[in-house]
């Protein structure tokens, strides 16, 4: 009986550890705090009704920012815990974590990275740009695209969810190799926890892909056919179908995992027939084009800032195309380089060597296109562009490290090596980060109907940049030195440290960056009037997207524009435009909360299976399958707004806009700077305990 | 006029769920991909136990493969009688799919329960589990695909053969035919495979 209530929960699953208990303090004080604001303010109908059942792509986008944004935070604690360990943990020290929690940090590290911050992002940013470039009111299926968003989140909360009950993640690497992520050398609760958390994840991920390819081949404004269709909307279709390749891969193989773990299938195992190179096998088919999948949307907004910085149309729009198109498909073709150490022939290890390099040329293709685009134009240096040139410098020096690595002779002295850690962290942070960073701020005006402060985000780029290289220069060295990945103690004669430190210290920089970043959002909204954007293009767009007020009305657009050429909106400003608004009838998806439920029992039957619970499973898959069935048979999931209607909301949108604009901005009339900020905040704070404004909440 | 707009508007609906229900089926087809990698490359460690020689009935799998493509046939059908708006031939046609459906599965549960029996299951060598979870997937998906059409027929008697029906019975149909091609592949090199 009890093994049917509760599985194999019981009190040692409680956290007991400093790590574990602080990290249950910190989740049950932040839901605690988040509870207690939104009952004060009475807004959880509000939060229900506009955001969590919403199918609005841009609310669905904006919900994704600010989850990854929270585990960018979550993920970078990590990262400075171990630099902490590692330059301390030298000789007779042994740091602060022990050798298990170090492998913890490291595994979730990778994962929180990856799936919720990097992933986040760029779907994120997809939501939010993509229909309104390609002239679109709302998405194939809005339906499928909350759902996706959803069981995200469900992903979030099932990879946190070790801190409160197991107290242990995998302590496996982030892939989770085979057979140490098998029972017989992971008994623990921690690599369920994995697989769970990637599977909810990763299928909300292949639903979110085919929905957005449905979208970018089907429902493009009129006369936008594929060779007009702008720069991003291509880097995302090109990431959308590779993920639909890629994905379903994943999900076989974690499945195949988790009959090895639970049913004691022998796929993966050591004994009686299994094969744990087949798991590295299937496991980087996946992981490699992963990388792409999140790096072509970077492209993509790279771009789109480039040709509008420069202000001159991209140089050559079809080698750009191509480049992106190249990418992808070299990309499925490249996996093996991640193990050439496996002992394949050298034939194998020649082909796939190769391929990696192959792979260097639709890049540089890129590369010089976005610079042959720059050439003789008016360049303009606002921090999308300071982030643009960022990824050009630390993009360069990781792709030819990774063209280093290609040569199979050359990687097997590099294997494994902190050299192989400093390549993928210049390529993940240096080319995609910085173009989630980049292509945040070049749309932030279109998100928030107002632009970013830009004094302080040149403080927070240079930050990141130069605490980058201080970070991850000293790790190529290390590598060379013959430093390993995964290192959580060293004897103190390999000279290792003052490497580490420095490490550190740029690990500390990036950090000055990230609190620079939530300065600048908060100095920014501090000055939204003064950064207003009322034209709705603050930059001198060029696509469809600046067309549109900022922030954009629910449907996008009034009247679905007739598309002409390539920059289209450039063409309708050319051309003059329309001050006469003809308004017409309306069709919009009705908000649905099916996504938030599905995703809930989905959580519960991760969650079951982690700890055995077999209620708690039958319990998830008849709810699932439940409400799945009720959401596919309700046939009333549009509604209809009339012309009149839409003329109405548009006139009170205006004034709303208007009124919003008046007033006084809060602090400084003048541009804001740090010290500014400081002095405000300080003013602030002096005014609260002088006058005791607190007896007031 | 308004009418007019409303016709365009469900059929570029319908027209995005086909091509949505494609791109998904294709990324079904790639989980199957997996499983039949996983089988090429683990079906021959038995480790001196049965192998799929000793084990399969070649008179069983040919059975069930003709049932299956009997059924897509009668599925087929169905979905012509839909278009024509003929709801009892719909339920005839699917009916018979369904139950065409349901002997397909129980011959695929008597063999397993055959196999687990004489003390095969899917923990006790590689090619037991590469074979378990490759035919069992297939199982699974024609589980759920019983599930979907008897929703889906429970439904069509409520509300008659509208538009969104009829798309909804098209979708299923497409599934149920994507379930007999990779049943063929199944069939290929799963059962014939074995006695080459």
């Amino acid at each position: 009986m009890k093994e049917f209530l509760i599985g194999r929960l019981n009190l040692e699953a409680l956290p007991h550890e400093w790590f574990t208990i602080g990290g249950t303090a910190a989740f049950f004080a932040m839901a605690l705090l988040a509870v207690t604001v939104i009952t004060r303010m009475k807004r959880w109908k509000w939060l229900w009704n506009e955001w969590f059942t919403s199918v609005d792509p841009k609310k669905i986008g904006i919900m994704y920012f600010l989850v990854s944004g929270f585990m960018l935070l979550r993920g970078g604690l990590d990262a400075l815990m171990m630099w902490l360990q590692q330059s301390l943990s030298s000789g007779s020290s042994h740091g602060y974590l022990s050798a298990n929690h170090y492998q913890q940090i490291f595994t979730a590290h990778g994962n929180i990275m990856v799936f919720f911050v990097a992933m986040g992002f760029v779907f994120g940013l997809i939501n939010y740009i993509v229909p309104l470039q390609i002239g679109a009111r709302d998405l194939a299926s809005p339906f499928l695209n909350t759902l996706g968003f959803w069981l995200f989140v469900a992903g979030v909360i099932m990879i946190n969810t070790f801190f409160v009950f197991g107290g242990q993640y995998a302590a496996t690497g982030w892939l989770a190799v085979a057979p140490l992520s098998g029972t017989q050398f992971s008994p623990g609760v921690g690599v369920d926890y994995w697989i769970w958390s990637l599977q909810i994840s990763g299928i909300g991920t292949t639903l979110g892909a085919i929905n957005f390819i449905m979208t970018i081949l089907k429902m493009r404004a009129p006369g936008m056919s594929l060779r007009k269709m702008p720069l991003f909307t291509w880097g995302s279709l090109c990431s959308m179908v590779m993920a639909v390749t890629v994905f379903p891969l994943l999900t076989m193989t974690l499945f195949l995992m988790f009959f090895d773990r639970y049913f004691g299938a022998h796929f993966f195992t050591t004994t009686l027939g299994g094969n744990a190179m087949m798991y590295t096998n299937l496991i980087w088919m996946w992981g490699h084009p992963e990388v792409y999948i999140l790096m072509l949307p970077s492209f993509g907004v790279f771009s789109e800032i480039v040709s509008t910085f420069s202000r001159k149309a991209t140089a050559s729009y079809w080698t750009n195309v191509g480049g992106m198109t190249g990418v992808s498909a070299f990309a499925l073709s490249v996996w093996l380089h991640h193990f050439f150490t496996m002992g394949s022939s050298a034939d194998v290890n020649a082909f796939f060597g190769l391929m990696t390099m192959i792979i260097a040329i639709p890049t540089s293709v890129l590369f010089f296109n976005w610079i042959a685009t720059m050439y003789k134009g008016k360049i303009k240096f606002d921090t999308p562009m300071l982030w643009f040139l960022g990824f050009v410098a630390l993009f360069a020096v990781g792709g030819m490290a990774g063209v280093m690595m290609a040569v199979p002779p050359i990687d097997f002295q590099l294997h494994n090596s902190l050299f192989l850690v400093a390549h993928f962290h210049t390529m993940v942070v240096g080319g995609v980060l910085f173009g989630i960073f980049a292509g945040l701020s070049y749309w932030f005006p279109k998100i928030a109907g107002f632009r970013l402060n830009e004094r302080i985000g040149k403080y927070a780029f240079w930050c990141w940049t130069v605490g980058f290289i201080m970070a991850f220069t000293p790790l190529y060295i290390l590598g060379f030195m013959g430093a390993t990945r995964r290192l959580d103690h060293y004897d103190a004669s390999t000279g290792f440290r003052p490497f580490f430190i420095m490490a550190l210290l740029g690990g500390i920089v990036i950090m000055a960056g990230v609190l620079l970043q939530i300065v600048q959002i908060i100095a920014s909204v501090m000055q939204r009037r003064r950064l207003a954007d009322p034209t709705g293009d603050p930059w001198g767009g060029r696509t469809l997207e600046w067309a549109v007020p900022s922030t954009p009305p629910s449907y996008n657009f009034t009247i679905i524009p007739e598309v002409t050429s390539r920059d289209a909106f450039l063409e309708m400003k050319k051309q003059g435009l329309p001050t006469k608004k003809v308004f017409e009838d309306i069709h919009m998806p009705r908000n649905t909360s099916s996504g938030i439920y599905i995703s809930g029992f989905a959580y519960l039957l991760g969650f079951g299976f982690v700890w055995h619970i077999v209620w708690l499973i039958i319990l998830g898959v008849l709810g699932i399958l439940t409400c799945l069935i009720k959401r596919t048979f309700n046939e009333d999931t549009e509604f209809t707004i009339t012309a009149a209607e839409v003329e109405d909301m548009e006139e009170k949108r205006i004034k709303k806009a208007h009124a919003s604009r008046a007033g006084k901005d809060l602090g400084t009339d003048e541009d804001m700077g740090l010290k500014e900020f400081i002095i405000i905040v300080i003013k602030w704070a002096l005014d609260i305990v002088k006058n005791k404004r607190w007896k007031k909440w | 006029m308004v009418e007019h707009s409303e016709l365009i508007h469900e059929e570029a609906a319908t027209e995005r769920a086909m091509f949505g229900f494609w791109v998904y089926l294709m990324t079904d087809l790639l989980m199957f991909a997996v499983l039949f990698a996983v089988y090429a490359v683990l079906h021959d460690n038995t480790l001196n136990g049965p192998t799929g020689k000793d084990l399969f009935s070649l008179p069983l799998a040919l059975s069930e493969t003709l049932i299956l493509l009997t059924s897509s046939f009668t599925s087929g059908i169905g979905i012509v009688a839909a278009r024509e708006g003929n709801k009892k031939q719909v339920f005839t046609w699917f009916g018979l799919t369904f139950l065409l459906g349901l002997a397909f599965l129980g011959l695929e549960l008597k063999e397993f329960t055959e196999f687990i029996h004489a003390g095969h299951t899917i923990s006790s060598n590689a090619f037991f589990s590469s074979f378990f979870a490759l035919v069992g997937t297939h199982g699974l998906h024609i589980i759920s695909g019983l599930l979907w059409m008897g929703i889906t027929l429970y439904y069509v008697s409520k509300r008659g053969l509208t538009k969104s029906m009829v798309r909804k019975l098209t979708l299923l149909s497409l599934f149920w035919h994507f379930l007999d091609i990779v049943w063929i592949f199944i069939f290929t090199i799963v059962y014939l495979r074995a006695f080459v």
